[in-house]
């Protein structure tokens, strides 16, 4: 009986583990499918030309660089609030505060919003500060959205370290900021962690720059101009009613993929050379 | 840049005056004194260190013995004032170190804790090379020129028996090192910063005998400079080291005394039981 609950469970994990790993090969598979035929050099070097959104020539190289732009400005100001913030909490406050637990809750609460929430409230924002739809707006917009992610899964890793280290720190009579750059080191590889997952969420997202960063053929020249980005590009294309822009939709979606990916990879290859000298 | 960087330790040691002058580099405090006065300790409601009055003989082993949970360890980390991070212990009581009660409102925490090298349970080596692991102390209370931290390094390398084992790799991260090296590491680490008292909270504990037999060597030698207190939980390492021996049992003193004395003749009932084994 209890080598049947044992094969019963056993067949469950598998089944659950083939799933996923189906639904991603589907995914991917459905989007080089359609999308490898259009997927041509024009495509990631030109901007879109007269006409590209009925079928003519041009590529989405606008949205490349418009994508970018924003993950990468809303990312420096996100670790830039976030780093601080975790190290506060964990660190400078006592184990039990009151003050970490309230923040923590918030965090849960800004992560459950909804992107298009973000959306909305980065326009009001904006509206507010004077600032029309751009560049500025995306990045503060989508740094918004992908801070509490950032936070709280650091956050999670931060509370996985043992106290041995603070305390071996503060031992050798080390103030606390001094104690906070060791543990930073040590925690670099979680950092990265909290950093792609943040960029998964960040990147793919259209609804915060949909009303914020505004669309564009054109790379911007400043954070004043409005940027195109790749989520909005592929709604766009998909929207049309050419078959052949249809399918360009499809390239885009790989090329963000292959974006993602490869950001993913570099981070993981820098936190492996930061933490060479890791417990 | 790591193989320069190699060289220029190498070409130092290559000059080195020898271990015994180097430890009298160390400035020599004339008196080490710890006093202890009425410690009282609650973390939260509970009372975990009952009256404590206490002197610690300078320049010799202390070593605090007793069952689990009877607040050895609480004592250690109030000698250094570790507790601070915890706003849930409360201390009153004075504890006199060269003559300065460090929970006097104008002690800084930091000198007091660079007062005191702690030596923890398990070894716990800074993410960073051999090098840098014992480099940091020094550079931290403001050592910063190359030559005397390269020299700071070799000297407590060599006190601890570590630099032959570690000469051609100290640039490489200290996390390869096996246990009892990475204890040694700590102890130069901590010896680095040039304490006056060394305290050791079950230092041994994590270790195979022969890097504990390492270890207690080291204790013996560095007792000539140093005030030690160790917190121990095996009796014969006690028998072993101590010089004097501290009984303690559910936050209080039971007995304390000249190591031989205690073994031989214990005093107290419940010291006796406990030697015995009856209860641990």
């Amino acid at each position: 009986m209890k080598h049947l609950e044992e094969k019963i469970f056993k067949i469950i994990m598998i089944c659950a583990a083939m799933l996923i790993l189906g639904v991603l090969v589907y995914i991917i598979a459905t989007v080089f499918y359609r999308g490898l035929p259009a997927l041509t050099l024009d495509m990631i070097t030109k901007l879109p030309g007269g006409g590209f959104y009925l079928g003519k020539e041009g590529g989405v190289l606008n949205a490349i660089v418009g994508s970018i732009y924003i993950i990468i400005g809303s990312l420096v100001i996100s670790i830039l609030i976030s780093v601080p913030l975790v190290m506060y909490i964990n660190f400078y406050l006592p184990a039990k505060s009151v003050f970490s637990s309230l923040i923590r809750f918030s965090l849960d609460i800004l992560f459950g919003i909804p992107s298009i929430v973000y959306g909305a409230f980065g326009f009001a924002l904006m509206i507010y500060l004077g600032i029309r739809a751009s560049l500025l707006g995306g990045i503060l917009t989508v740094a918004m959205l992908i801070m509490p992610i950032m936070m709280r899964s650091f956050d999670e890793i931060t509370r996985l370290l043992s106290r041995d280290l603070p305390d071996a720190l503060l031992s050798l009579g080390a103030t606390k900021y001094e104690m906070v750059k060791v543990i930073l080191r040590q925690l670099m590889p979680g950092l990265v962690t909290a950093i792609l997952l943040a960029i998964g969420r960040g990147i793919g997202d259209a609804a915060t720059v949909l009303f914020t960063a505004g669309y564009t053929d054109n790379i911007p020249a400043s954070l004043n101009q409005p940027a195109a980005t790749l989520p909005l590009s592929i709604f766009f294309q998909l929207g049309s009613p050419v078959e052949e822009v249809q399918t360009r939709a499809y390239a885009s979606a790989i090329i963000l993929t292959i974006i993602i990916l490869f950001l993913s990879f570099s981070a993981r290859y820098f936190s492996s050379k930061f933490s060479k000298n890791k417990i | 840049m790591i193989s320069t960087n190699q060289f220029r330790v190498n070409s130092d040691h290559n000059s080195f005056i020898g271990m015994d002058e180097a430890v009298n580099l160390k400035k020599l405090v004339a008196n080490q004194s710890i006093r202890i006065e009425n410690l009282d300790v609650y973390i939260e409601d509970q009372h975990i260190l009952k009256d404590i009055n206490l002197t610690i003989s300078e320049k010799s082993i202390t070593c605090i013995i007793g069952p689990s949970g009877c607040g050895k360890s609480t004592f250690l980390r109030t000698l250094n004032r570790m507790h601070d991070e915890s706003p849930e212990v409360k201390i009153s009581g004075k504890i006199f170190v060269d003559d300065e009660n460090i929970y006097g409102s104008r002690v800084n925490v930091i000198d007091t804790r660079k007062k005191m090298g702690l030596l923890a349970q398990r070894p716990c080596p800074l993410p960073m090379s051999i090098f840098e692991n014992v480099a940091y102390g020094p550079r931290i209370h403001g050592i910063k020129k190359r030559k005397a931290v390269n020299q700071i390094v070799i000297q407590y390398l060599q006190y601890v028996g570590l630099w032959d084992e570690v000469r051609d790799r100290v640039r490489t991260s200290a996390t390869r090192l096996s246990i009892g090296q990475q204890q040694r590491l700590c102890l130069a680490r901590g010896l680095a910063i040039e304490p006056e008292y060394i305290l050791g909270d079950e230092a041994t504990s994590a270790l195979d005998p022969l890097s504990t037999k390492k270890i207690e060597e080291l204790f013996v030698k560095l007792k000539e400079k140093y005030t030690i207190i160790l917190v121990t939980h095996t009796l014969r390492q006690a028998k072993r080291i101590a010089d004097h021996v501290i009984f303690m049992y559910l936050g209080k003193i039971i007995e304390a005394g000249p190591t031989e004395e205690f073994f031989n003749n214990p005093k107290k009932q419940l010291t006796r039981d406990y030697l015995l084994g009856s209860f641990s």
